[in-house]
């Protein structure tokens, strides 16, 4: 059945016969060439940004795991004096921080941006340079935020950051500010990330992948990237709301100005669970894939393993307050968190048993790719067993924040992602290295991790129930676990022999290369180990079942001899088909932007301004911040230009659409999904403001007359009307002709009319009484008004810059993508205020 | 060195068995029958993993084939997991019913308070007034259930006692209650257990459990201490009221100690009861010298720790509240000490 239309008998086309035409793969070539020399840099391949971004992601896992080593030296005997106090609490935050917000999750990110358009069969992802501006701000953003800890300011509030112990009076130092900005910033990127993969994946798929047909990882991807846009905007705004508090003294975490501090816990954890999900599953994605490889069989329970993938995408959502068991909540909500978290551990009871029931229908081979396999089941499931069991509240009173929840979530992330990882360097180091890496080091390697994790996290159980709690630089002796603690560092160091002799191996073997590599060493069955070039694949193949390469011995040399769609370029650019999000049927021809050097100076100069933040040099940071936004227009200047053809052949006659405007469009789609990341954050501040009304109402004034509420509702109606006017007026022009100054000034004027509203909301609260400073109510009413400030604000230059390009002539009737992104923002723009100015005003209590 | 306090810390902190399993208190034993029930069911889990893992790789062709389809993921991944899940589920929420007893107001009060880092212990008459105020030490009553009021006076503390019960935290601005009961006498060592900053890895206290009848006399003499008696020593020219070891002869005296403590500024951050010592903001010395640990659980308290502490509390507590009087000589760290211990 089709999706959009597409007749499927075409695919029978192919692959195609006859001759190809002359020059045509040199063509595609001179199209996907690197700059020379530094221009390296300003490529934005995923072949190589992806690469770059593991390559970053992994130097942390060192530099993490290394901070592991010096706690464990500290730890290794009682009231050792290797490491102060100070440098201890900073270095057991690092690592957590490191671990969680700088190696895992822009780590599997990274995996994404290097396989996932080999296996989705697309040339790139569909926003080339927004994922080199992720990783460019990532790269920036992390180092400098790792350098910190080497001038001392660190740091040192946990990696959970609870105030008020990170708040001014108790951490007066700039080191939480760190914290804060660099881990905003770098959510920042990964968020960008994540909506690139939403749209790669749904959109960029070959002809004929059905969602039915994706790989695993692809699945998991999916689910990593809607769960990252769900879940990051809570951090994003728990940061901001305690870096107001600390900058501005707004009292949201203070309980004597009505706020409290149990509002960050629920904010952090709200992200922080489906921060856990968000890194395991994109490893168990991989491990689908793994175990489909080494016994060369289709996965057992395909549909299944989706479906466990997304269920544990929904549930992870639900389970966030069972990090707060101990914090004195009601019987009725610990009952619903236990609950939720032990729903969680079914999903993960499905995987591992797709992956056991895969192992058992086919014939294993014993290579490190296995082992690492294995290993990972067995780890997980240990780790997932000790969760079930915290998940229990009688026992997690117990068991909290002792070295037994250290020895569970070590488990649980190694097992469920830092194995799986291993694995996969194995696996895939043939797609972008010219020589796999060593089998026989390998299974030395796994040999030396499977054993240390097991000596040094193993007896940390025990320690925890001998009254050994988290987070100490320290402990009495003769307290009965000196001995467990010394073996817990022994073991410590024989995992990271295990990785050392990985690095060495990866030095001795690894030579990275895209065209010349060593392919498809373990035999896999999917399409990401078709002969690829910087183009990534020759033609995109028509797929017809899950494991195409078992499945269609002939389909490599097909590809490679241009037999299926899009074997060359048509309009000599970088280019991709964009498909239907369920059946992949091909729908129009998109035109990819080539290396810039806009994306990367975005991303310095994004970084910075927070940088500058930090250090409170407030004027260089505006500089920076006014230079980021010049290069982010720049960048995107010269995209969504006019293109002279209309259609394409993209490979046997078939005919399609270049670059079509509105909602099938993947700008479009984009668009969504960054709404709803602005959406979250607004709804996140929403739950702040009706938390802290339900804890301290007695701090809460009346509202300002209801006259000024309906004055700013008009105000914002008036402005939403604008910004649908401006994308209407454009489409009643003619093609061809000139739709006049009218569509880019009514969407300024919907910008204008926005701010206006916002400065009438802050004129109306001062009157009646209202400051930031005064109240939780104060505070949560302000922190929205700034965060509709600061959306009306992008909404403005987006409105100037559409002015620009109208100015130049690229803003052509009757449909145009800039002015269908601008006017939607806007609006977006104007429902946010409405929606603010309903919830803080209007309710709770009637306006007085 | 008085060896029994020195061990009573020791008592208190020893890990082996360890607490969690090791309950002395009604609350305690039913998590730990849980606890071992968890532990029986992980293992045979891992067990039964580790086992289709065998069979899988290594096992019989028939079995491997029976294995091999979804039928097994069905059976091993839903429906085992959904039946274990649920029972569990249910004994838990049970047990976390019956744990969280409503408080019925009769128990006794205690109230403690989490600061950074040690514990402040205000023991509460039944219409809520404050009668001793104690640090770092619990005294508790055999089989008598007990409220222990939890507030914190800075940032998120929580509260341990393994043997006892589970973990409660501390907020800013919150008074969270926790109901324990001890069904044997002993020490038991106590711990924060939410990072709080600092040297929150030395933040600990000792709690012990009395009979009942001496609970009451002890809570009574405590009682009348802080009701007014003057503190032995603490009116400078009388003898202090010290048993003294008449072998060693003392070369101490308690009562230059007190002018010391009051003119080296003790008394700006320390209560005595009974002085003019009236600080709040560390931990009344009222009865410091019965304590059984120093530094908020962390030394056994005898002379030479408490001169140490008050010397050089910054090297042994890092970053602790209190200066380290390296000012001092030895010669007045002793008067001062055995001033001190002569506060019980």
């Amino acid at each position: 059945m089709s999706e959009t239309g597409f007749d499927h008998a075409l695919y029978d086309r192919f692959p195609t016969t006859g001759p190809r035409p002359e020059g045509e793969l040199e063509k595609l070539e001179k199209a996907w060439r690197v700059p020379p020399g530094w221009g390296l840099l300003t490529e934005v391949n995923n072949n190589y940004i992806g690469f770059w971004y593991v390559a970053v992601a992994f130097l942390f896992f060192i530099l993490a795991g290394i901070l592991a080593l010096v706690m464990r030296v500290q730890l290794a005997a009682p009231l050792q004096d290797i490491v102060p106090m100070e440098t201890y609490n900073q270095v057991f935050t690092m690592h957590g921080t490191v671990m969680m917000f700088l190696f895992a999750v822009p780590m599997v990110e990274a995996i994404g941006v290097l396989l996932l358009p080999q296996m989705l069969g697309a040339r790139d992802l569909p926003f080339p340079r927004l994922s080199a501006f992720a990783f460019w701000a990532y790269a920036i953003g992390g180092i400098s935020f790792f350098l910190s800890l080497f001038v001392g300011l660190a740091p040192d509030g946990g990696w959970f950051m609870y105030p008020p112990l990170t708040s001014i009076a108790f951490s007066p130092g700039i080191n939480a500010d760190f914290w804060l900005l660099g881990i905003g910033f770098i959510e920042i990127s990964a968020i960008a990330g994540a909506i690139e993969i939403i749209v790669g994946v749904l959109r960029t798929r070959a002809p004929g992948m059905t969602l039915d047909r994706m790989p695993m990882f692809a699945w998991a991807m999916l689910v990593f990237a809607f769960m990252i846009i769900l879940a990051f905007p809570s951090v994003i705004l728990c940061t901001l709301l305690l870096e107001l508090e600390r900058a501005f003294n707004w009292p949201f975490f203070d309980p004597t100005r009505g706020g409290d501090p149990l509002l960050w816990q629920h904010l952090f954890w709200f992200f922080g669970h489906p921060e856990v999900y968000i890194i395991f599953l994109p490893a168990a994605g991989l491990m689908s894939m793994m175990a489909t490889t080494v016994v060369r069989k289709s996965l057992v329970g395909y549909r299944l393993n989706a479906l466990a993938l997304v269920a544990t995408g929904f549930i992870s959502f639900g389970v966030w307050a069972h990090h707060m068991f101990a914090t004195g909540m009601p019987r009725v909500a610990t009952g619903y968190f236990s609950a939720a978290s032990m729903a969680v551990s079914l999903p993960a009871g499905i995987q591992v048993f797709c992956w056991i029931a895969t192992l058992a229908s086919g014939r294993i081979r014993w290579n490190t790719v296995s082992l690492f396999v294995i290993g990972s089941v067995l780890v997980f499931t240990m780790g997932g067993l000790t969760g079930v069991m915290v998940a229990m509240v009688p026992f997690d009173w117990q068991a909290h924040d002792t070295y037994f929840i250290v020895a569970h979530l070590h488990y649980v992330l190694i097992g469920g992602m830092v194995f799986p990882m291993f694995a996969a360097f194995y696996h895939w180091a043939g797609l972008t290295s010219r020589n796999a890496l060593s089998e026989r080091v390998g299974k030395w390697v796994f040999a030396l991790m499977f054993a240390g994790i097991h000596i040094a996290f193993l007896p940390m159980h025990l320690t925890g129930l001998m009254g050994m709690p988290r987070r100490v630089y320290t402990y009495l002796p003769d307290r009965g676990f000196d001995l467990l603690n010394l073996i817990s560092t022994v073991g410590a160091f024989v995992m990271a022999a295990g990785v050392a002799l990985f690095v060495f191996d990866l030095a001795r073997r690894f030579r990275f290369t895209v065209g010349k590599d060593a392919g498809n060493v373990y035999g896999a069955g999917t399409i990401d180990w078709l002969p690829t070039g910087l183009y990534s694949v020759r033609s995109i193949p028509v797929i017809r079942s899950r494991e195409p390469l078992w499945d269609n011995p002939e389909i490599c040399r097909d590809v490679e001899e241009g037999r299926y769609f899009l074997p060359g370029t048509v309009t000599g650019l970088r280019e991709t088909i964009i498909t239907s999000p369920a059946n992949a049927e091909p729908e129009y021809l998109q035109i990819m932007p080539g290396p810039s050097p806009w994306p990367v100076a975005s991303a310095v100069f994004t970084a910075g301004f927070f940088l500058s933040l930090t250090v409170q040099a407030y004027t260089f940071g505006f500089t920076c911040a006014a230079v980021a936004v010049f290069a982010t227009l720049r960048w995107l200047w010269e995209t969504d230009r006019p293109v002279r053809k209309r259609t394409a052949d993209i490979g046997a006659g078939i005919e399609v659409p270049i670059q079509i405007p509105g909602p099938k469009s993947h700008g479009w789609w984009a668009l969504n999904s960054l709404m709803a990341v602005i959406g979250m954050i607004a709804l996140m501040a929403g739950f702040a403001y009706l938390y802290l009304y339900g804890i301290h109402p007695d701090v809460w004034i009346a509202p300002p007359a209801v006259l000024t509420t309906g004055a700013i509702m008009a105000l914002l109606l008036l402005a939403l009307v604008a910004a649908w006017a401006g994308r209407r007026v454009l489409a009643r022009h003619e093609e061809g002709t000139f739709a006049g100054q009218a569509p880019w000034l009514l969407a300024v004027t919907s910008a204008a009319l926005a701010g206006a509203a916002c400065w009438l909301d802050i004129e109306t609260w001062n009157a009646a009484g209202l400051a930031p400073t005064n109240s939780g109510q104060g505070a949560t009413v302000f922190a929205m008004i700034a965060l509709q400030g600061g959306v009306v604000f992008v909404g403005a230059i987006m409105a100037l810059y559409l002015g620009l390009r109208s100015g130049r002539g690229l803003l052509r009737p009757p449909v145009n993508t800039t002015m269908d992104i601008v006017s939607r923002f806007l609006a977006f723009a104007a429902l946010q205020g409405l929606g603010f100015a309903v919830l803080t005003r209007l309710a709770p209590g009637l306006p007085g | 060195m008085n060896k029994g306090v020195a061990s009573g810390i020791m008592e208190a902190l020893w890990g082996w068995p360890p607490p969690v399993l090791d309950p002395a208190g009604p609350y305690a034993s039913s998590v730990t029958t849980l606890a071992w029930a968890l532990f029986a069911m992980g293992v045979l889990v891992t067990g039964i993993v580790v086992a289709a893992l065998y069979v899988a790789i290594r096992g019989p062709e028939r079995w491997r084939r029976k294995l091999g389809g979804e039928k097994a993921v069905w059976i091993g991944g839903i429906a085992f997991p959904a039946v274990v899940l649920t029972g569990l589920l249910i004994w838990g929420l049970a047990l976390t019913a019956s744990l969280t007893e409503p408080i019925t107001g009769r128990e006794a009060r205690v109230r403690v308070t989490g600061e950074m880092w040690w514990f402040r212990v205000e023991y509460l008459d039944p219409a809520g007034r404050v009668i001793v105020r104690d640090a770092n030490e619990l005294h508790l009553p055999l089989d008598r259930p007990v409220v222990l009021e939890l507030r914190s006076a800075d940032v998120v503390h929580s509260i341990w006692i393994p043997h006892l019960s589970g973990k409660m935290d501390m907020v800013p601005g919150r008074i969270n209650q926790l109901r324990v009961e001890a069904s044997r006498t002993g020490r038991f060592g106590g711990v924060c257990a939410e990072y709080c900053g600092g040297p929150h890895a030395l933040m600990g206290f000792v709690t012990e459990v009395h009979e009942a009848a001496n609970y009451d006399r002890w809570l009574a003499a405590q009682a009348a201490r802080q009701a007014g008696a003057v503190a032995p020593g603490a009116t400078p020219g009388e003898p202090a009221a010290v048993a003294r070891d008449p072998q060693v002869p003392e070369r101490y005296d308690p009562a230059r100690g007190w002018a010391l403590f009051r003119d080296t500024g003790c008394a700006a951050c320390h209560r005595i009861a009974g002085t003019e010592a009236n600080g709040l903001a560390g931990p009344d010395l009222t009865h410091v010298g019965s304590r059984l640990s120093l530094g908020a659980g962390i030394l056994p308290n005898h002379r030479g720790t408490m001169m140490g502490w008050i010397a050089d509390s910054q090297s042994i507590k890092p970053g602790n509240r209190m200066p380290s009087y390296d000012r001092l000589s030895a010669e007045e760290l002793g008067h001062i000490a055995a001033f001190l211990e002569a506060q019980k």
